[in-house]
């Protein structure tokens, strides 16, 4: 086994079990800071492909920004432990029977696909963050532009949505 | 060196486990996070899919990726704070106004 490898299973692994640990905690609180291993162990294997860009995008914004928003609102509405009605257990039973069913056919599509797709080893020798500025900023710029509008309008819908009604 | 396959079954065991999460979970909050890791599982089959094919396209669409989920976040999160002061609770429940 490579190093690449071992580095890859150990973060893999952590990835799934913060992930299944989002799913078993009851308080959302919990579930935040299960959800900040999964991101952090995203970002190590951006690293491990090679896109160090994106790792650190990963990091600050998702881990740093999103995050940060989600335990804020936790604390601000003081978000007890959830409770589970009879509904919600049979609800386990049809999303447990899609998970599989998702599963099953994400598995027949990698076993039926090519080859070459199949058996390419990631190298990570692309180099990304110089590349990926020159791609953002000519042939992805007007789409980078939509995208500041895209979060002003963000901005001004939460401000709209959050603030107290003057009555 | 790790092949592309072992990273897109782990973005489907990711995307799974948030699927499920998403139908399981009664609290908003916890639902919302939940679309949170699916769109992580999706970022990382881009990115890995953007070595292997040796082109950046992936990394560039997951930059894109990852400002929508800022900005749904914001958003998101201001209309679970309105439902929580309008309802009182965060169980999705009982935000039943359209139910029969």
């Amino acid at each position: 086994m490579t190093p690449q490898l071992a580095v890859f299973f150990v973060l893999a692994a952590l990835a799934v079990a913060g992930a299944i640990s989002l799913i078993l905690q009851k308080h959302p609180i919990h579930s935040a800071l299960s959800l900040i291993v999964v991101m952090v162990a995203l970002a190590g294997l951006y690293l491990l492909l090679g896109a160090e860009f994106v790792a650190a995008v990963q990091i600050i914004v998702y881990g740093g920004a999103i995050m940060v928003l989600f335990v804020f609102v936790i604390m601000l509405l003081n978000a007890g432990v959830e409770e589970h009605t009879s509904i919600s257990k049979m609800a386990g039973g049809p999303g447990l029977l899609l998970v599989v069913a998702l599963g099953g056919f994400i598995a027949a599509t990698i076993a039926r696909s090519s080859e070459s797709v199949q058996a390419a080893e990631q190298t990570g020798t692309l180099s990304s963050t110089r590349g990926i500025s020159s791609m953002i900023f000519k042939d992805f710029v007007y789409p980078f532009e939509l995208t500041s509008f895209l979060i002003l309008v963000a901005i001004l819908g939460a401000t709209v949505l959050a603030q107290r009604e003057k009555s | 060196m790790v092949p592309t396959n072992y990273y897109i079954i782990l973005s489907a065991i990711l995307f799974g486990l948030g699927v499920f999460a998403f139908i399981f979970k009664r609290n908003i909050i916890t639902i919302f996070m939940s679309i949170e890791l699916m769109l992580n599982a999706v970022n990382l089959a881009f990115v890995a899919f953007s070595q292997a094919l040796g082109k950046l396209d992936g990394q560039v669409f997951v930059l894109f990726v990852i400002v929508v989920a800022a900005a749904e976040a914001a958003v998101g999160l201001g209309i679970i704070i309105l439902i929580a002061r309008n309802r009182q609770s965060l169980n999705v429940e009982r935000v039943d106004l359209l139910k029969l």
